[in-house]
């Protein structure tokens, strides 16, 4: 028995514990928004967050995530209620198939949590390990650099209002 | 739609040069009604209107990323007066009216969706909206000529009313026909700068492909496959894999033997502790040197003609001539999302649930493997993390057809990304050589190409037939494409074989000929398939013949286009961007044209060479691709194509050994990730011309481009790819 916290809910599983932490994710808790791309860690669609890091959960034990903090991206946002960069991946029309756009997200998070102001080159190192297969890469990193900059202009307007207050 | 009740013809020709085998036809009689969702208004097989405003949009176009979902709906939207953004979208199932109406079976490629769909859509848009306008002018009383129509609304003395208020009259009146279209200029959402309709969805996880699909009981199989295409199963050890926790069946599949278990991962495990001893094909004797060796044997040979036009032989006399060969290998598609299915097998009845290219192929090899009526069959389709040609095959249908009936549980196949490198259907591998002659006045006065390699059409068939005529037996299916394989290597060239090899250009002289060398490793139609090849060499040689004369690359390439003027001004406009481009030390530019799929395409690539490596950082794409209904989604696919070209560029390779594929996964089979990536810029030729192909049409030239970029860097003529500096 495993026991993880996912998605803020606290869970367990009888899965094996060297079953690979994408595959308890998918089919024993049904969440298929973290996808297999190649079992190796070497794409990026299963990225997901552990203890608020970038891990790709197709090559981690659930028996290492014992105990820990697990986001996935149904975690992250929703269509009702999306975490800024799902909303410019919308309207940037970024995700073309679409399938490997999670990892993608979850791996842009972590970036923009540890890196608020990233350059242009830490996005391309830090996006590196995500494969886009339909060719997105440009939208991607113009999304990303978007949503930090938006974050920026609003922590400028924010500092602004409490001057003034 | 047994057999029998579909009239049908095996042209083995070529459709767009997308799916390749050229059938016609006609569904049977009474094809079913689609079920109205919630009693909603449903005049056709593509919309349908609730009460409550809801208008559902049944798409009959598969959604790979090309944006076909945004684009169709734009196109019914348009006419029906309702922004694209508003409908629901359905992924539609079988049915005889969502054929595409390019190829005459419902199937998605040749870059022809928007294309073939441009007025049919329209016209049910239009015939719909019509049916509204009538039945809220009998409502409201009032003449139809004074309704106008405005997003879903119908406008009546100021007053707005949803088209659902009118859907109970409707239904009562009879289905006008032949409404009149639009014309451009009164276009509200073609041609618009329009956000896709499917991103949501996309970008918070909850798109269902078809790797999402959970069924009541669903059981996951892991199909252990021959190392070599072609391979049976002599004999399989399954001791310790059926005592394997989870596990509930090892059974022989038409490709192997499957695992079927619980989970996913029990059965992955399960799988590796399976013994199989395989009775291998002759391809299992061969190996990429051979292959190689094999092909330049075949540049010595004759062949069959593909085309001729002129005296080529009376043309080279008198020209500053060139000739050169042109290596492209083996290519896998890799899609994100690894192949995979789910049926689930019922009393007299099945169901299946795949992303495909073609939902009535899965279906089809359902009722084929089960042996029920297709209609006794429903097939399900979901979005595809990408098709490129792949997902017209599938065989993976048939795996977990089998599987489900031999456990007796709904099962999921789904491949790893080895079994999607090594199990694959490839993009065939070809040599070719071009002899060329430019006279004094730059004209390319002529033009002589081979290529060497394998066919396609043949290994469709064997892999379409038994979806599209499941009553059909293997023997008839084999014969079939062992003709098709006869009939290709020693009487006529298939088309996709040398498209593209000598099109474009003026070339008053030209040959083309084609020799088959084919060492049994399964083809198939690959993003922009023959193409993807033949322009490489075309584009090749054509920088070749401008170095070899002194003569400026583009203008030789507007000297030799009089008779192709949207290439020739795609060239014109990429030529004008070079003359202004602003190089930095040590970085340099390549061109190349080519047109395919009815669009014509001009890519620059400035490309620096350091440490060995080529480094592409800026690509100029100049399309001509007709209306662009959608342009953001033509500057996505034109953005795509080039990142697609350029892992074939710089990195796509299968080599050979003992018949087996050596690649397996990323590692060894790279795919151009975004520290890599160039900015792409999109320049779209304003057009009134009929909308033509985007999804592939942005692929052939890129890696020519490259590859010609790389020639100004260094003075390195690369003829083979992917693109390698030599090293002093």
């Amino acid at each position: 028995m495993i026991e993880f916290t996912l998605n803020g809910q606290t869970v367990r599983t009888e899965d094996d514990p060297d079953t690979p932490l994408l595959w308890v994710v998918r089919d024993t808790f049904k969440l298929k928004g973290t996808k297999f791309g190649c079992g190796a860690a070497l794409c990026g669609a299963c990225t997901v967050h552990v203890d608020g890091a970038a891990v790709r959960s197709c090559t981690l034990p659930v028996g290492a995530a014992a105990g820990k903090r697990v986001t996935t991206i149904e975690g992250l946002g929703t269509p009702e209620d999306p975490h800024p960069l799902q909303e410019k991946w919308v309207t940037l029309s970024v995700p073309q198939c679409g399938y490997c756009q999670p990892g993608q997200i979850m791996s842009a998070a972590a970036l923009l949590s540890a890196n608020p102001r990233p350059t242009e080159v830490e996005v391309e190192s830090a996006m590196a390990g995500n494969i886009c297969r339909c060719g997105c890469y440009p939208r991607i990193k113009n999304a990303i650099l978007s949503v930090a900059e938006d974050a920026a202009e609003d922590a400028v307007e924010d500092a602004g209002k409490e001057v003034q207050a | 739609m047994k057999a029998s009740r579909r009239n049908f013809l095996i042209g083995a020709g070529v459709v767009g040069g997308g799916l390749v085998v050229g059938f016609s036809m006609r569904s049977g009689p009474g094809a079913p009604p689609l079920k109205a969702m919630d009693g909603a208004y449903a005049p056709n097989a593509f919309l349908q209107i609730g009460a409550d405003n809801v208008m559902r949009f049944y798409c009959p176009r598969d959604e790979m990323g090309q944006g076909v979902t945004t684009g169709l709906a734009t196109l019914i939207g348009e006419e029906l007066d309702v922004n694209p953004a508003r409908f629901v979208i359905e992924l539609a199932g079988v049915h005889p009216d969502y054929a595409n109406p390019g190829m005459g079976v419902q199937a998605t490629g040749g870059s022809n969706s928007i294309m073939g769909h441009y007025l049919p859509l329209r016209q049910v848009g239009a015939d719909t909206r019509q049916a509204i306008v009538l039945a809220a002018a009998t409502q409201l009383d009032v003449a139809a000529g004074e309704i106008e129509t405005e997003d879903g609304h119908v406008l009546v003395a100021g007053e707005r009313h949803p088209y659902g208020a009118f859907v109970e009259t409707a239904r009562s009146l009879p289905m006008p026909e032949d409404a009149p279209l639009k014309p451009v200029s009164a276009f509200r959402y073609i041609g618009k700068e329009l956000p896709r309709i499917d991103s949501a969805g996309k970008a918070a996880g909850t798109a269902v492909f078809g790797i999402d699909v959970d069924v009541p009981d669903m059981h996951h199989a892991v199909v252990v496959r021959s190392p070599v295409a072609g391979g049976a199963v002599a004999s399989f050890e399954a001791m310790r894999a059926r005592e394997m926790p989870g596990v509930i069946g090892v059974v022989p599949v038409a490709t192997g033997v499957a695992v079927v278990a619980t989970k996913y991962w029990q059965a992955r495990k399960a799988a590796e502790s399976l013994d199989v001893e395989w009775d291998l094909p002759p391809l299992a004797q061969v190996g990429s040197p051979q292959i190689q060796a094999d092909y330049r044997d075949g540049l010595a040979e004759e062949g069959e003609s593909a085309e001729s036009e002129g005296d080529v032989e009376a043309a080279l006399a008198g020209t500053r001539t060139v000739e050169a060969d042109y290596w492209a290998p083996y290519l896998a598609h890799a899609p994100m999302e690894p192949m995979s299915a789910v049926v689930r097998i019922g009393d007299g009845e099945a169901e299946v649930w795949t992303g495909s290219q073609g939902p009535g192929l899965a279906q089809g090899l359902v009722a084929r493997v089960t042996g029920l009526d297709v209609e006794r069959v429903t097939a399900h389709n979901t979005y595809l993390g990408g098709g490129f040609g792949r997902r017209a095959t599938l065989s993976h249908v048939v795996e977990a057809a089998q599987a489900a009936l031999a456990t007796g549980k709904p099962v999921q196949v789904l491949w790893s990304r080895e079994d999607d490198i090594r199990s694959g259907f490839y993009r065939p591998a070809s040599l070719m050589r071009i002899e060329a002659g430019i006279d004094a006045d730059g004209v390319v006065a002529a033009w002589r190409a081979k290529r060497v390699g394998a066919n396609i059409v043949p290994h469709a068939l064997r892999s379409l037939l038994p979806g599209l005529f499941p009553g059909l037996s293997d023997g008839v299916i084999d014969w079939t494409a062992d003709s098709a394989g006869g009939l290709f290597a020693n009487w006529v060239v298939e088309g996709p074989s040398v498209e593209g090899l000598a099109g474009d250009y003026d070339l008053p002289n030209r040959e083309v000929r084609h020799v088959t060398r084919d060492h049994g490793l399964p083809t198939t139609v690959w993003r922009s398939v023959g193409h993807s090849f033949t322009a490489f060499a075309k584009e090749s040689m054509i920088d070749e013949l401008a170095a070899a004369a002194g003569a400026d690359p583009v203008a030789l390439r507007l000297r030799n286009t009089t008779n192709n003027p949207r290439l020739h001004n795609v060239i014109r406009i990429a030529g004008e961007r070079m003359g202004q481009w602003r190089l930095p030390p040590g970085h340099a530019l390549g061109i190349a044209a080519h047109g395919s799929f009815e669009s014509f395409v001009a890519e620059v690539a400035e490309v620096s060479v350091a440490d060995g490596a080529i480094r592409v950082h800026n690509v100029l794409c100049v399309v001509d691709c007709g209306l662009a209904v959608n342009p953001d989604v033509v500057r996505a696919q034109m953005e795509g194509s080039v990142m697609y070209g350029l892992t074939a560029a710089l990195h796509g390779n299968l080599e050979v050994a003992n018949g087996a594929i050596r690649e397996s996964n990323f590692h060894d089979y790279p795919i151009l990730r975004m520290n890599e990536a160039p900015a792409v810029e999109v320049v779209i030729v304003p057009s009134a011309e009929h909308p033509s192909g985007v999804g592939e049409p942005g692929v052939p030239p890129i890696a020519p481009a490259v590859a010609n970029a790389v020639y100004a860097a260094t003075g390195q003529r690369l003829r083979s790819l992917p693109l390698r500096l030599q090293t002093a």
